[in-house]
């Protein structure tokens, strides 16, 4: 009988042979697919959520180290869980975004989530697999200015608006601030209550970089940086300045229907004049004009560390919300002084006062500095980049001193600081077929070592880019410049 | 080195693996570990020692690592429960000192392995009426469809777990006396009164199936005899015939009791509907929570403590059953493919022991015996194992010395008395033996 107990046993060797397979079927090989199995295309496997739930995120701080994003643990042991809690509330909502299991996730808290979750850690994680050691997120400190967003927040004053400050050196952001804005700790309820049929408020919407506003005289800023950097034009060259110039055939007004019988570009820059600008613009063409647009950033999502749908992209956009092409009919002339369907976003706006500010050169924004490890150990740091030489140094030098003339004698007197230099340039666009104004303001200071570069805009005002919004850079400037000389 | 001396070095090393265990799943839990897995570590010691001296006095001759081996599965099964629950463990190990007593008592008065050969048509029915217990109103009831606990008083068991030492007692002697007709007879000679049995076995199973409802048992059993007749006749054809009659009871079976067609249909395709999803009773939720488990073990698994069961303290139950039908399930979440492999290959070792045992036995009732109890052993970690890897329909079967629940506990503190009774039969020098009236 030995002969067959041996053939049993071999049976028997075999049948668990076959319990080995199934159980490396499930573990290794179809893990991913299970990992992510649906039926009827509903999410069945509960446990990458609530995993994720598990794991201490890494604390999001401001550039001060001041705690934007922190954990709250509820429950011991193996039932503990760790939930989001964001102690500045609304201040920081749409940079830092939030996460929550019942609510998904936004901001930097999507964008970073690997790292914050401690997923990206690849050299920790198979040792860490065989160890059974928890995983950590990486905490991300960030370049937000928590005195710069206050002085947004409150310089704003509850209107409608928002405020982008960056450095122009290294593209970090350094305020990013909206109202209306939501509190991210209230998402969750607020989701109960919109799934019980009462409508989301607009705080979630990032106007900073998902609202499409007309940039008015601000844009004035790329047709010139086209006018020096392609030699057409520079600072002293005469232009006249004349009310009602034809523009692709219809008649253009100057601000106050003023005429200004030839005077030089940085003049006409000093006082707006809309008829020089549009000139200007025809003169460079369409191809020009887009090919600087394009290197400002303008018709494409902005190389920024947020996820891609809470961007816009900034440039023409016709009737049925469609971005146009250089090869679309565009009246050139009228966009150059941000006119004719012209769309852009403050972040777009505050990157061409940051490519000025930087000698040319447009530094990718972004927010994340560096990651640290839960131990205190440095994880990565944020490498900068830049995202286009814009124009040359020279182009520059000139277009800041024109600028500089806008603060010191022109529209933007309302933004000058104390002893400190600034040079920017307003926008006041019609809204509302002209009953209410998008008023801007876009800047940077000091004049000659730039350290802001800012943009600020504010919803259907009565007032002018030259007293509502430059005021607010101004306060956001003075705090962040204050700031840096005494620290 | 004697066997015995082998035996009591092969406890140290289990010892020391389940006081790890109990420190690795402490930390987990409080971050602390003081001396309180010393005292379980100890303990344990203590009562393996017990066993062993008592094996040393009763059974001198008997395999030496089957009782390590089973104290390491009974070791890492309460280090897994302890880890699910101490409530659990603690009750775990309560019955573990039950059946270690009751393990004991078995050797020291089953003098003679003969009296059982004695007893078999009486041992064959009291299987039986276990079997059919807990179809027998104000003891019985169903739990999840199938019929397969007995409730006297405060008294819970499960009767299938003895009932499958006493069918394999029962068809050892029975084919042990029968197995010369079965193989030399020509098929057509074969009176009724040979294979009476043998058809009355295979209904049994049949009607298992129709009563119990529990196709993880009814193939166990079915499969052990199979083996047995295997082993006892060497006719592949037999076992053939036997293994399609089996498949096809079950097949126009299962299209009748409800129970047995819910557990086939969630294992055919878990995903394919919400509703079998969601369904109360017989859905295939526990499958696809089992699967989804394992998934999240991965190669090495969460760590012993880490993988969950639970959504929150008081949150839903993420894995039902986890301390009985998906213990496996567990053990892959949190220790990885390499520790539900390292499991099964102890349990093979177990089993290769007991194959051992029957190979170099003599007497041909201890050959089938040693040959039955390791084949329904090892056949009860297939059907369950298998359950919850979706190799075969999930059934109520328990994980062998692993899951949590006492008839199993003290059934298997049996099976390994009687392959050691039978082990010392076969490993003691021929001339020693008392008997001597073997042919």
């Amino acid at each position: 009988m030995n002969n067959q107990i041996t053939r049993l046993f071999t049976v028997i060797v075999l049948l668990f042979g076959l319990l080995v397979v199934f159980t490396s079927r499930w573990t290794v090989f179809e893990a991913d697919s299970l990992e992510s199995q649906e039926i009827d295309g509903q999410q069945v496997n509960q446990r990458p959520l609530l995993e994720q739930q598990r794991i201490p995120r890494g604390v999001i701080r401001a550039a001060d180290g001041t705690r934007l994003a922190v954990n709250r643990r509820r429950g011991t042991g193996q039932a503990r869980v760790y939930e989001r809690r964001y102690p500045q509330g609304s201040v920081f909502a749409h940079s830092v975004g939030y996460s929550f299991i019942q609510a998904g996730d936004s901001g930097l808290e999507r964008f970073y989530n690997d790292e914050l979750s401690g997923d990206k850690d690849e050299f920790g994680s198979l040792l860490d697999q065989v160890l059974g050691d928890r995983k950590e997120g990486q905490d991300l400190r960030t370049s937000l200015d928590p005195r710069g967003q206050q002085a947004a927040l409150s310089a704003l004053q509850g209107r409608n608006g928002s405020v982008v400050a960056l450095e122009p050196a290294t593209g970090k952001v350094l305020v990013m601030a909206n109202v209306p804005s939501y509190d991210p700790n209230d998402v969750v309820e607020e989701q109960r209550r919109r799934g019980r049929g009462e409508s989301e408020g607009s705080g979630r919407f990032n106007r900073a970089t998902q609202a499409r506003y007309p940039p008015g005289s601000t844009f004035k800023v790329v047709t010139a940086a086209a006018a020096l950097d392609t030699n057409t034009y520079n600072p002293d060259s005469l232009v006249d300045g004349k009310n009602n110039k034809r523009i692709s055939g219809v008649p253009l007004q100057n601000s106050g229907g003023q005429d200004f019988p030839t005077i030089t570009l940085t003049e006409a820059l000093t006082n707006s004049v809309n008829t020089v600008w549009a000139e200007v613009g025809e003169k460079m063409g369409a191809d020009t004009m887009y090919r600087y647009m394009r290197r400002f950033g303008f018709n494409q999502k902005p190389p920024i560390d947020l996820p891609g749908d809470e961007l816009t992209a900034s440039g023409v956009y016709n009737n049925r919300g469609r971005l146009l092409d250089d090869e679309d009919p565009v009246d050139i002339g009228r966009v150059a002084i941000g006119q004719e369907r012209l769309q852009v976003t403050p972040l777009q706006m505050a990157m061409v006062a940051s490519a000025v500010a930087n000698g040319g050169s447009l530094m990718k924004p972004h927010f994340a500095d560096r990651f640290v490890r839960p131990d205190g150990r440095l994880a990565s740091r944020y490498r900068q980049e830049e995202a286009a030489q814009v124009m040359s140094r020279s182009t520059a030098d000139r277009l800041t001193d024109m600028m500089g003339q806008v603060v010191k004698e022109g529209t933007g007197t309302q933004a000058a600081l104390e002893g400190i230099d600034v040079a920017g340039k307003t926008g006041t666009a019609e809204v509302q077929n002209g009953a209410s104004n998008q008023a801007w303001f876009i800047a940077f200071a000091p004049k000659d070592d730039p350290k802001v570069a800012i943009a600020v805009t504010v919803e259907r005002t009565q007032g002018q880019g030259g007293t509502v919004a430059a005021p607010i850079a101004k306060q956001v400037m003075q705090a962040l410049i204050g700031e840096q000389a005494s620290g | 080195m004697s066997a015995r001396t082998r035996e009591l070095f092969g406890l140290v090393p289990v010892s020391l693996l389940v006081t790890a265990g109990f420190t690795a799943v402490l930390i987990t839990r409080s971050n602390q570990t003081g001396t309180a897995t010393l005292t379980y570590g100890a303990i344990f010691l203590a009562a393996c020692l017990l066993g062993h001296v008592f094996i040393r006095v009763r059974l001198p001759h008997a395999d030496p690592y089957l009782f390590p081996l089973a104290a390491l599965i009974a070791g890492f099964g309460l280090v897994i429960l302890y880890r699910i629950d101490p409530e659990f463990a603690i009750k775990q190990a309560m019955w573990f000192a039950f059946g270690l007593g009751l393990f004991c008592i078995v050797i020291l008065f089953l003098n003679d392995y003969r009296t059982l050969e004695r007893y078999r048509y009486t041992i064959a029915i009291v299987s039986i009426g276990l079997l059919l217990a807990p179809r027998v109103p104000g003891i019985g009831g169903a739990t999840n469809g199938a019929y397969l606990a007995v409730d006297i008083g405060p008294l819970a068991f499960q009767p299938a777990e003895f009932a499958k030492i006493g069918i394999v007692i029962f068809l050892a002697s029975y084919l042990n006396d029968f197995r010369d007709v079965l193989v030399k007879g020509r098929v057509p000679q074969l009176s009724l009164k040979h294979f009476g049995p043998l058809l009355v076995i295979w209904g049994m199973s049949m009607l298992m199936l129709i009563f119990i409802r529990d196709l993880g048992s009814s193939l166990m059993f079915f499969g052990a005899f199979l083996a047995l007749l295997y082993v006892a006749t060497s006719r592949v054809s037999l076992v053939i015939a036997g293994f399609a009659a089996f498949v096809g009871g079950a097949w126009f079976i299962s299209r009748g009791v409800g129970h047995v067609g819910d557990r086939i249909e969630a294992w055919r395709d878990p995903f394919g509907s919400m509703e079998l999803y969601e369904r109360p009773a017989g859905g295939s939720y526990q499958l696809a929570q089992s699967l989804f488990a394992q998934a999240d073990g991965g190669l090495f698994g969460q760590g012993l403590g880490e993988s969950l069961l639970q959504i929150g303290d008081q949150g839903p139950v993420l894995v039902p059953a986890a301390h009985t039908d998906l213990v496996y399930a567990i053990i892959v979440n949190d220790l990885g493919l390499f520790g539900g492999v390292g499991l099964l290959c102890a349990y093979l070792v177990f089993v290769a022991r007991g194959f051992k045992t029957a190979m170099v036995a003599h007497d041909g009732f201890v050959k089938l015996l040693a040959c039955g109890l390791a084949a329904v052993f090892a056949l009860q970690v297939f059907v369950i194992v298998g359950g919850v890897t979706k190799v075969i329909p999930l059934t109520g079967v328990t994980l062998p010395f692993v899951s949590a629940g006492g008839s199993s506990v003290l059934a298997n503190f049996v099976l390994l008395a009687l392959l050691l009774i039978a082990s010392d039969a076969a490993r003691r020098d021929p001339l020693e033996q008392g008997g001597g009236l073997a042919p």
